[in-house]
């Protein structure tokens, strides 16, 4: 489902992305202004195909209404490396986005389970993952850690931003190791793959999760299709790489409809919630 | 070797990046040859099978034993295909698990020699979940009840070279980058000019003076100016003393204050 053009291209990367007024379907070719699309689940209102959904609207979705109290909402990017044109290609992110960076966390309630939320934005450069993206997912573990909160991530990203160099690709050891010590307290953590999660996060928290879940037709990976292309020379099968395929390969746990996720979610934290409560008393 | 940076001097990122994909360069092999007094390597994933980008075994380095892990790229045209030019697949990394979880199980350090481009772009690779096995990877290094020790010896290619880069000590040969991708990646993409590599080399901080100074890396092992194939003792024998000193401030604690540590290390690398 290539909504944008380009995706990224390359793994742990990110591409210069700004956010669209009109958003042109994947699987029926027909144009709808974003703006009422994002009202209607960010899904084609001519065919129920599946948009990018933005950080907020998802966080609407999901969190029982006036629950959602979020974390660390100031948090930005102070372009640590000075890279070539990153300070303005951020200013351009924020002012499309109306976010901080491409991620937006903090906790709510979802069906009157408490939860720690944080919700990748690929509308915000691509999803990609920098300092920002992985603090606040740090800071939220910690606060799940410290409330004894399940944690659920939703991702959707083009994998590391690049113009922070290796301070990017140490948020994939930060992640890793923030929801490693969630599982060390037999805190729950739910993965939620959206279209799409390639590169760094997929090859960190992404694929972490106790319970892994994604969004159909997503596409998934670790390198991005072009590279691959690339690197084989030869052309891919269309299924390559979507969440359904991941499926067959059993390296996630389910499709969800986006209509369905809240339902799923819900499911799961309360199947958990029993040894929350256990693990509390001890 | 060419391309050497005078001495004394910063080495420009783009000499970083020529000499650590020298052919001849040393690889994990040569310097397990040079550093240990013996190896006993270990093969296969279990799984699906053995990866030779990856080497795994058990040696004595200084009366020491260390669980070693390494990229293994090659160094003749048939050891380099065989090799996969040092890009593991799945099974490499899986491989690297199983080396993990035994130096857990017999409480030995592990020594990490990173020299890859990155793990392995292919479709297989992606059938075979490289990204879950990397995500599983930086998980079971990150958790792991031993000191890890790591060095990049060549290059530091993304999430390939991070998987067994977690650590409680960085070390970096001078002449070696770290990368969150390829000077020529990052310049096709954000340049639109593959040609521009040297500028993007130059803007992604990715010499071993960057990530000391990031503080990312601990150390930088100095090569001698003849370091080679040939005559890799003087600068073996300062790295393998400052391994052993690395280890020497590591050991004593506890397992868990030692995973705590790692992950207050991580925490401390902000970027902000
Ligand atoms: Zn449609």
């Amino acid at each position: 489902m290539e909504l944008f053009k380009p995706i990224p291209a390359a793994a742990g990367t990110n591409q210069e992305f700004s956010m669209p007024s009109i958003l042109t379907c994947d699987d029926c070719g027909k144009q709808s202004l974003a703006a009422l699309v994002h009202l209607n689940g960010s899904t084609c209102p001519f065919c129920g195909g599946l948009f990018r959904m933005p950080a907020r609207a998802r966080i609407a979705m999901l969190a029982d209404a006036d629950t959602f109290i979020e974390t660390d909402e100031t948090l930005t990017s102070t372009d640590p490396l000075k890279f070539p044109k990153y300070s303005e290609k951020l200013k351009k992110a924020k002012a499309d986005s109306g976010l901080t960076d491409a991620i937006v966390t903090g906790t709510c309630a979802i069906e009157g389970y408490p939860a720690a939320l944080a919700v990748m934005d690929s509308y915000f450069m691509m999803g990609s993952m920098g300092a920002v993206v992985g603090e606040k997912i740090c800071d939220l573990a910690e606060i799940a850690l410290a409330k004894r909160l399940p944690l659920i991530i939703v991702s959707a990203s083009g994998g590391a931003r690049m113009q922070e160099g290796m301070i990017s690709l140490l948020q994939m050891t930060r992640t890793t190791m923030a929801v490693n010590k969630l599982g060390d307290a037999g805190l729950l953590y739910v993965s939620v793959l959206t279209h799409p999660t390639t590169g760094g996060v997929t090859a960190s928290f992404a694929m972490q999760g106790d319970v892994i879940l994604a969004e159909p037709k997503a596409l998934i990976g670790f390198a991005g299709p072009r590279v691959i292309t690339q690197t084989v020379n030869e052309e891919l099968p269309d299924a390559f790489q979507k969440a359904e395929y991941l499926y067959q390969q059993g390296m996630i746990d389910g499709i969800v409809k986006r209509g369905e996720l809240k339902a799923a979610l819900a499911q799961i934290l309360a199947l958990h919630a029993d040894n929350r409560e256990a693990s509390h008393d001890q | 070797m060419t391309n050497r940076q005078t001495k004394g001097e910063q080495a420009r990122a783009w000499d970083c990046i020529k000499n650590a994909r020298l052919q001849d360069r040393p690889q994990t092999r040569d310097y397990i040859r040079a550093m240990a007094d013996e190896f006993f390597e270990v093969h296969g994933d279990r799984t699906l099978g053995e990866d030779a980008a990856m080497v795994t075994g058990v040696g004595r380095i200084g009366g020491q034993v260390f669980t070693i892990i390494g990229h293994q790229k090659g160094h003749t045209i048939e050891e380099r295909k065989l090799c996969n030019f040092g890009m593991p697949h799945p099974s490499g990394y899986r491989k690297s698990m199983r080396a993990i979880k035994q130096a857990e199980k017999f409480n030995r350090p592990i020594l990490c020699l990173v020299d890859t481009p990155g793990a392995f772009c292919g479709v297989d690779a992606e059938e075979r979940g490289q990204g879950n096995v990397i995500a599983e990877h930086l998980s079971c290094i990150a958790s792991a009840k031993v000191p890890v020790i790591s060095v990049v010896i060549g290059e530091g290619g993304s999430g390939g070279a991070l998987a067994i880069a977690i650590a409680d000590k960085l070390l970096m040969m001078e002449n070696t980058y770290f990368s969150v991708i390829t000077p020529e990646g990052c310049a096709s993409i954000l340049f639109k000019d593959a040609s521009k590599a040297e500028i993007a080399a130059e803007s992604l901080a990715l010499t071993p003076a960057d990530l000391i100074r990031l503080g990312m890396a601990d150390g930088i092992i100095r090569e001698d100016d003849d370091f080679s194939l040939d005559n890799m003792k003087g600068t073996t024998d300062r790295l393998k003393a400052a391994v052993l000193g690395a280890l020497a401030e590591l050991s004593g604690r506890n397992p868990e204050a030692l995973v705590q540590a790692r992950y207050q290390r991580s925490l401390n690398m902000k970027g902000f």
